[in-house]
């Protein structure tokens, strides 16, 4: 690549390798930075110009990706640059997949909604773009330092990201919530990861997780490990929102801007789930014993707190962060079933949930992000009622993800929640199961009322909802994927098992 | 077309809710003719597949076979394949023609977002298909499950004042049940793979090895995964005590999707039951104690619904409480275990899509003409509307199972097995029977004779030319089987048959192949012998 030739050009201990597999992220971070620069310029009825290289950028990294992915088979599995910081196997490529497709899509969502809003500026999509350079350094981190530094870009970008309508108290307010919460809980997994460099002498997960093993053999029961790893698992427990760790979520989530609501739901959450899966089954895998019962309790009470919560709300958008709070849970349970080396399934399950997860969910925010209007807030219940009568487009769509969110069949979403039960049956979990199926019946009762309010009542204004070109195209986006992966999903369980091929036994070639 | 011809009956309704999204909404009567011509359509492809059924009819196993196992989806082991044989194939009959006469009925009943739901009916249409089409569990699955969506939004758009309750119950309920059902399917799945070491959902592959479950696991595990499957379906029967969504849901539900309702979605339950939860659990279903809790629950429907049926004011309520009854029949005919009650039953099932579905057509058409389905509120309807009177007398006899109608045939054959299985049943069940005659007598009493009272009844249009379209084929069918039954008692007599053969002597994986559990499941079909007793 052009671009690598030329940084090879500065004497550097690093060669081809590096610049390839760091390709995604460089790109991102110079698109970002040359938006930055570009803004300047931009008088400031044109700001919103800014999307189309942002757009461009992860265009071009998702050509990026598609080399690496490309080379990947004959290079064994997987690519480390910057001394083995970074590593680039098949499961990070899904997931650079995952957060570009998840980035554009919100960025398509974001023009109309910030104009609306009066608040387009150019930063709006640096920010996003390093947003995304963060979250891919959580999925190929491979070091301890590494994934924070990535967590913390993420973070960052994204406390600003929430708190990007300055006019405007809730979001200012969500903004500062999050960014509290979330540099305590950074403060915890800070702690966390220091302790095991601490038992370990190393920051490498794979070096780690030998070091581990042989402590684990001396004593199953070692309290510093445990406070460690307690310490690493509240921290990203709290990224993905689960409970206990999921107050600032509705909060957050209902004074964002919905394009960015609909962006932390589906990407940055991914983003907390390529971290631990990540952590938990590279390099703490030998503490399965001790965090999996762990998991069992934040699951089961994700589940009952996110859809028992979800049934009162009013506001849609505390809704649908109540129902991604429920989400996280199934997917924990996936976690619970599956350890990667003697059952996948689970895993595949969590990483096909995260697929269709994003198109559907950001599909929901999507038909959100269109029913803010002049003076609508456009996210309580009243607001959509008599869609079908004002947009039928919009109602049908909104029907297809809140069916596919429900886990009906043949929609994406039935076959995250199919295979997470897969896994709990497969290895013998059949009361979690049992629970999981029975709250996934709770949950419909809450997408429910939201298709009852859209087909069955009457529209409460009769001002009219018009939808702009880059959300339309968003939608129809997201709704064909929501359909094509429920009609024909042999090809994309194909690419999910080529992801978790990295897990089971070659995780030990990784090392 | 004779290869494909399932999968052209299976996806014309959806089509035709296609080609409905095109046409523009304000033009209710192109909607109209169009969305009649699918509905018909609908039913004259089906009409190829009689004559080639009959040719085929005592040939043994499923017809018309398409696609295969593992097709859709191999990575999981799903296919697009589809087969029917005499069970599938009459109801699959009784779906397109109700269809086309619900469709039809539809035509002034419905005059608001028109286009909506002729689209949603036709969509409905090919989900309900395909459950009955469907050879691969996951297939059969996933029409289970999307089949609910336009039938919810039927309910909740054009249903009556309750209708979002109703309609929310109705998705409820069915998911409620069919999540087990889920698990159950993934456990047979991996139950397969463990026994032979293939991962798929082909039914007729899980046939072989699904009877093994007792000797590997256990009866407890066994009976918990019969259960897992029976709460599914026996809330779509629905059987006491999962009907309480039924009265709901019909009472709700606009006129047509009553009839497809009572017609065609009850019977995907007993349906279920027939294909699945007998060949799968062959020794489960002979366990005395089950064998009778299934029985005692299908005799307290039959009573329980003709008891609720007495004391209903609203008209429709009480056919829908009736079908409690109708169905209750339906299901002790299954759990007989032998030939002529499956026949039986299966004959019962198209009978009560026939005269039930009249029922409501009938009340729907009181309901246009008056918007109120009191009883009180009538009286002496048979002076004013006479045509009407007497199919409404065809039809309420025809439901009550007087001889010479379709109900007595089905029926009959259903008392006459439970006597042979045991004759206390048969004695519990009759006055189901008397007690049908006693609430439709009454009912018809109430509503046609006597004088008008009520001065708004006095100037009541008679049925009008399509009215009488919807209902004279019913009227013709309830005498065709009424008269002669023979031919439907032929098509049911191989599968019957068939499904009785399972549940006694069920064909497992034999020593012949590789099989981990070749012995136990030897001494599982020498066990089940023993539980008969």
């Amino acid at each position: 690549m052009a671009l690598a030739a030329m940084f090879m050009m500065v004497p550097s201990p690093f060669g081809a390798v590096d610049y390839r597999a760091g390709a995604p992220m460089i790109l991102l971070t110079l698109f970002a930075l040359g938006i930055l620069c570009v803004d300047l310029f931009l008088p400031a009825s044109r700001k919103q110009y800014s999307a189309a290289p942002a757009l461009l950028g992860l265009f071009a990294a998702g050509l990026a990706t598609h080399e690496i992915q490309r080379v990947l088979p004959a290079n064994g599995d997987a690519l480390r640059g910057f001394f083995g910081i970074i590593l680039v196997d098949p499961l990070a490529v899904y997931f650079f997949y995952l957060f570009l497709v998840g980035a554009a899509l919100s960025i398509l969502i974001s023009v109309k909604y910030l104009e609306i809003e009066r608040e387009n500026h150019g930063e709006f999509y640096a920010l996003l773009l390093a947003c995304v350079v963060g979250m891919m350094c959580m999925a190929a981190g491979n070091d301890l330092v590494m994934l924070f530094i990535g967590l913390e870009l993420m973070a960052l970008s994204s406390y600003i990201l929430v708190g990007f309508l300055r006019g405007n108290k809730r979001s200012n307010e969500a903004a500062l919530k999050y960014l509290l919460l979330g540099a305590f809980s950074s403060a915890i997994l800070a702690y966390g990861l220091s302790l095991f460099y601490g038992v370990s002498g190393t920051t490498n997960l794979a070096v780690l997780c030998d070091a581990l093993t042989q402590r684990m053999e001396a004593n199953p029961h070692d309290p510093i490990v445990l406070l460690a790893m307690l310490g690493v698992l509240a921290g990203m427990l709290f990224k993905i929102a689960a409970v206990p760790f999921h107050m600032w979520a509705p909060d957050v989530y209902e004074g964002a801007p919905t394009s960015v609501t609909g962006f932390m739901s589906v990407s940055v959450k991914a983003a907390g789930w390529a971290m631990m899966l990540r952590v938990l089954l590279f390099g703490l895998a030998p503490l399965r014993a001790l965090y999996v019962p762990t998991l069992v309790f934040v699951a089961l009470a994700t589940l009952l707190v996110g859809n028992l919560a979800a049934i009162t709300q009013h506001n849609l958008k505390r809704l649908l962060a109540y129902s991604s709070i429920s989400h996280v849970g199934y997917m924990l349970l996936g976690l619970v079933a599956s350890d990667g080396v003697t059952s996948r399934t689970g895993i595949k399950g969590i990483l096909f949930y995260l697929l269709a997860y994003t198109f559907m969910n950001l599909g929901a925010f999507t038909v959100l992000t269109s029913l803010r209007r002049r003076n609508i807030a456009g996210d309580d219940i009243e607001d959509i009622a008599g869609l079908m009568q004002k947009a039928p487009m919009e109602a049908i769509c909104m029907l297809i993800f809140l069916l596919s969110l429900a886990g009906i069949p043949p929609f994406a979403g039935f076959y995250g929640k199919y295979f997470i039960f897969l896994s709990l049956i497969e290895t013998g979990h059949y009361a979690l199961a049992t629970v999981a199926v029975l709250f996934s019946v709770v949950g419909l009762y809450y997408y429910l009322r939201i298709a009852n309010a859209m087909f069955v009542r009457t529209p409460a204004t009769s001002e009219p909802v018009t939808v702009a070109a880059g959300v339309n195209l968003a939608l129809i986006f997201s709704a064909a994927a929501t359909i094509v992966i429920g009609l024909l999903p042999n090809i994309f369980i194909r690419a999910v098992d080529w992801s978790v091929s990295v897990l089971g036994p070659s995780v030990a070639q990784l090392r | 077309m004779y290869n494909h011809i399932l999968s052209i009956i299976l996806f014309t309704p959806l089509v035709g809710a296609f080609v409905l999204l095109c046409i523009p909404g304000s033009n209710k009567t192109a909607i109209r003719w169009t969305a009649n011509f699918f509905g018909f359509l609908g039913f004259a492809v089906s009409l190829p597949l009689v004559s080639w059924f009959w040719a085929v009819k005592s040939l043994p196993g499923f017809k018309f076979m398409e696609g295969a196992p593992n097709s859709w989806i191999p990575t999981i082991g799903a296919g697009y394949y589809l087969g029917i044989d005499g069970i599938s194939f009459l109801l699959i009959m009784l779906t397109t023609f109700l269809g086309a006469i619900s469709i039809l009925s539809s035509w002034s009943a419905i005059d608001n977002r028109v286009k909506e739901y002729y689209a949603w009916f036709l969509v409905l249409q090919t989900g309900m298909l395909g459950v009955f089409m469907s050879l691969d569990f996951f297939l059969f699955f996933v029409f289970w499950e999307a089949m609910l969506v336009p039938m919810y939004l039927l309910i909740g758009i054009w249903g009556g004042p309750r209708r979002v309750y109703a309609s929310i119950k109705f998705f409820l309920y069915t998911l409620f049940g069919s999540v087990f059902m889920l698990l159950a399917i993934i456990f047979l799945y991996f139950f397969h793979h463990a026994q032979t070491g293939v991962f798929t959902f082909s039914i007729l592959e899980l046939y072989k090895t699904a009877p093994l479950l007792p000797a590997v696991y256990g009866p407890t595990a066994a009976v918990l995964l019969f259960l897992a499957f029976f709460v599914g379906f026996a809330i779509k029967v629905p059987m006491f005590p999962f009907h309480t969504w039924l009265p709901d849901a019909h009472v709700e539900a606009p006129t047509a999707g009553s009839v497809i309702l009572a017609g065609v979605l009850l019977k995907m339950g007993t349906y279920g039951l027939i294909r699945f939860s007998l060949p799968l659990f062959p020794a489960v279903v002979h366990y005395p104690r089950l064998r009778l809790a299934m029985v005692t629950l299908s005799i307290i429907g039959i009573l329980y619904g003709a008891l609720v049926s007495l004391v209903q004011k609203d008209m429709k309520k009480l056919v829908a409480y009736s079908s409690v009854s109708h169905l209750g029949f339906c299901t002790l005919g299954i759990f007989t275990l032998n030939t002529l009650g499956l026949q039986g039953s299966v004959l019962q099932q198209i009978n009560h899509g026939i005269s039930t579905g009249a029922l409501f057509l009938i009340v729907g058409i009181l309901y246009e003409r008056r918007h109120t389905r009191e009883i009180a509120e009538y009286g002496g309807i048979g002076t004013v509307m006479p045509v009407y009177a007497t199919i409404a007398l065809i039809m309420f006899l025809s439901s009550m199972g007087l001889p010479l109608l379709n109900g007595f045939v089905g029926e009959f054959a259903i008392l006459q097995a439970t006597f042979l299985a045991r004759p206390v049943w048969a004695a519990w069940a009759v006055p189901g029977v008397i007690l049908a005659a006693a609430y439709l007598l009454w009912l018809y009493q109430r509503v046609f004779f006597g004088k008008v009272e009520n001065p708004k009844n006095a100037a009541l249009p008679d049925l009008t030319p399509r009215e009488l379209a919807t209902l004279l084929p019913l009227v013709a069918l309830a005498f065709w089987i009424g008269l002669y039954p023979r031919p439907f008692f032929a098509i049911l007599d191989q599968p019957s048959k068939e499904i009785v053969e399972m549940v006694e002597h069920p064909k497992t994986y034999n020593a012949a192949q590789p099989l981990k559990a070749a012995q136990v499941a030897q001494s599982a079909v020498e066990s089940t012998p023993e539980a008969v007793r």
